[in-house]
């Protein structure tokens, strides 16, 4: 068995899954986002009266935070009611941050947990060997009420990264690699294990976004096999430890696909569409915007990337350079260690930690005929403000040196 | 609802949430709205051509994006009576059962050669889908799902049966 499918067969009391095989399965962890109120409605629908597990439920404002309406802040309201009146203890209100970062922080998420959130990018999870997946609200209402979900046991296809990256090229150019060579539809149903020599020579936090992207093909869940990395990262941020769940010798894999990225040079996702993936365009591209945050691309590592191309300069002229730190945790560490000033001579403007401008809920909303240069996932029309503003998809570095040069450009022609 | 009959409309590949259903009316909550923007980022006239009873057919990935149910509360309300497409996004599938809007997957769906305008007939318990062009055969839904979406979505069956509904 894979490891997923051991961790699906202990949630559900078996000894033996397989594929295709649909399961009642205990969560372990549910989490509810501001975009959500959906979910209590629902719950009441459905006959809910009592959360079933308040300790293993979890409510993020994150995608209106602080609420810059007065629809959101009636929702953060009646959400904060909710979790009073049920005693649901994890309440992560306006700036602690995005959902998964906020959840990979809390401790309650390790390897061979279920997590469940009514969010797509709950893909995240997987770098932490855990099981995580994204659904709508009537789903989420009836783990509310049940404390369970159903689940078909996934085929697990397997990417892997060998080489050593060349400086500049972060786990973002490689995943969008991927993504453009495979496909956004290359893992429906499935869900994707990431390995070889760089994932394991990866900081957690890249591998973060490894998984974060596996959904921009369609997976279901994404994983990396837990190793030393994985384990520092657990402990730091309190994670009590539990049984690990490995994959047996033997597995097979749904596919394999490999990439040798020791020669891949920065990538970008061309407006309009996550798939369409290029390397940086030769042509001049000015750049209105660049926004460097969300749960793929707002970590410590993304921000300190950015204040080592800043160090000492300034933001193009014409050029608006949008900083948002994935987390409060995130934030405060790039206090600490001098980024967030760094950021900010160089005329950086930073906001809450939360999504920010990546749903185009505002902090940072595109007017028509503006480009975007984005470390986020998402670029269809529409994805941060008008539909007629064309956004790009890079990785934390070029979208640093783009906001120095005030043109689409990689850290690696800096 | 074995037989279901209606004129066909046709989408492409990876028609995304956002194509379903616009970002910037999320905010709405009643359904009677939330119908009247169907498929507008797709085709912002499909809600002025569409009637109730057509069915929508589309390539691979219907649905991919966000996890935002009000893709299939637009489609549903607006009176799209089945959705067929080559392959279908997992949270829009589960979304869908849960709401009870009919969704069949027919991988090779892309070869019929269907236009808007045919008239198109899903035969959901035989695992039938015939139009001017051919017709295609697909694995019929299972039972329990079929029973959660002809009673139109989980609700009342979950207050009845609890977690038991999902078989
Ligand atoms: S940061 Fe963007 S992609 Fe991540 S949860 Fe928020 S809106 Fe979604």
């Amino acid at each position: 068995m894979h490891a997923l499918e051991k961790t699906l067969a202990r949630a559900s009391g078996k000894t033996q899954v397989s594929a295709g095989e649909i399961v009642l399965a205990e969560v372990d962890l549910a989490e509810v986002n501001d975009l959500y109120l959906q979910v209590i409605k629902s719950f009441r629908e459905l006959g809910g009266e009592k959360v079933r597990h308040p300790e293993k439920t979890s409510f993020v404002f994150d995608h209106y935070s602080p609420a810059p309406t007065i629809k959101a802040a009636d929702n953060h309201k009646k959400m904060r009611e909710f979790c009073a009146g049920q005693g649901i203890p994890h309440l992560f209100d306006i700036g602690e941050g995005v959902c998964h970062q906020v959840l990979t922080e809390s401790g309650m998420v390790g390897p061979g947990t279920i997590v469940v959130e009514t969010d797509s990018h709950t893909t995240t999870m997987g770098a932490l060997g855990a099981f995580g997946t994204g659904v709508g609200a009537t789903d989420m209402a009836t783990i509310l009420i049940t404390g369970k979900l159903w689940f078909k046991v996934p085929r697990v296809m397997n990417i892997v990264f060998e080489g050593t990256p060349p400086k500049g090229v972060m786990a973002k150019d490689m995943i969008l690699h991927a993504i453009g060579d495979l496909r956004q539809d290359a893992a429906i149903y499935k869900a994707v294990e990431f390995s070889g020599g760089a994932v394991r020579e990866m900081a957690q936090e890249e591998r973060f976004v490894l998984c974060n992207m596996a959904v921009e093909m369609g997976a279901k869940a994404a994983f990396i096999a837990p190793d030393g990395t994985t384990l520092e990262y657990l402990s730091r941020y309190g994670w009590k430890g539990g049984e690990i769940p490995a994959t047996d010798p033997g597995y097979e894999y749904d596919s394999v696909v490999r990439y040798d990225v020791s020669s891949l040079t920065p990538r970008v996702a061309l407006p309009g569409s996550v798939d369409a993936v290029s390397a940086i365009p030769g042509e001049k591209i000015t750049v209105d915007q660049v926004f460097l945050g969300t749960c793929t691309g707002g970590r410590l590592n993304d921000i300190r990337t950015a204040a080592e191309i800043l160090a000492g300069k300034r933001v193009a002229p014409g050029t608006r350079f949008v900083v948002i730190p994935a987390s409060r945790r995130i934030f405060q560490d790039a206090l600490l260690a001098g980024y967030i000033e760094t950021l900010v001579n160089a005329g950086a403007v930073l906001s809450t930690p939360g999504c920010g401008p990546c749903l185009g809920a505002h902090e940072g909303i595109l007017a028509p005929g503006e480009t975007c240069v984005t470390t986020s996932s998402r670029n269809f029309p529409g994805r941060m403000g008008s539909t007629e503003a064309d956004i790009y998809i890079a990785s934390p570095a070029t979208a640093a040196a783009t906001a120095l040069m005030g043109r689409l450009c990689g850290a690696d022609s800096l | 609802m074995n037989i279901i009959r209606g004129r066909v409309f046709t989408f492409g590949n990876n028609i995304d949430t956002d194509q379903i259903y616009p970002g910037r009316y999320l905010e709405l909550t009643e359904h009677d709205e939330i119908a009247a923007h169907v498929m507008e980022g797709a085709d912002p006239s499909f809600a002025s051509k569409m009637k109730r009873g057509d069915i929508i057919a589309a390539g691979t990935n219907f649905g991919c994006g966000s996890s935002r149910e009000h893709a299939v509360i637009t489609l549903k309300n607006s009176g799209v009576a089945a959705v067929v497409a080559r392959s279908f996004a997992r949270i829009f599938f589960r979304n869908a059962v849960n709401l009870g809007l009919l969704v069949v997957e027919i991988p090779d769906l892309g070869d019929l050669g269907l236009r808007d305008g045919d008239e198109g007939e899903l035969d959901v318990l035989r695992g039938v889908f015939a139009a001017p062009g051919g017709s295609r055969t697909f694995a019929p839904l299972p039972p329990h799902v079929l029973a959660i979406i002809e009673a139109g979505g989980i609700f009342r069956l979950f207050r009845e049966k609890g977690a038991g509904v999902f078989g």
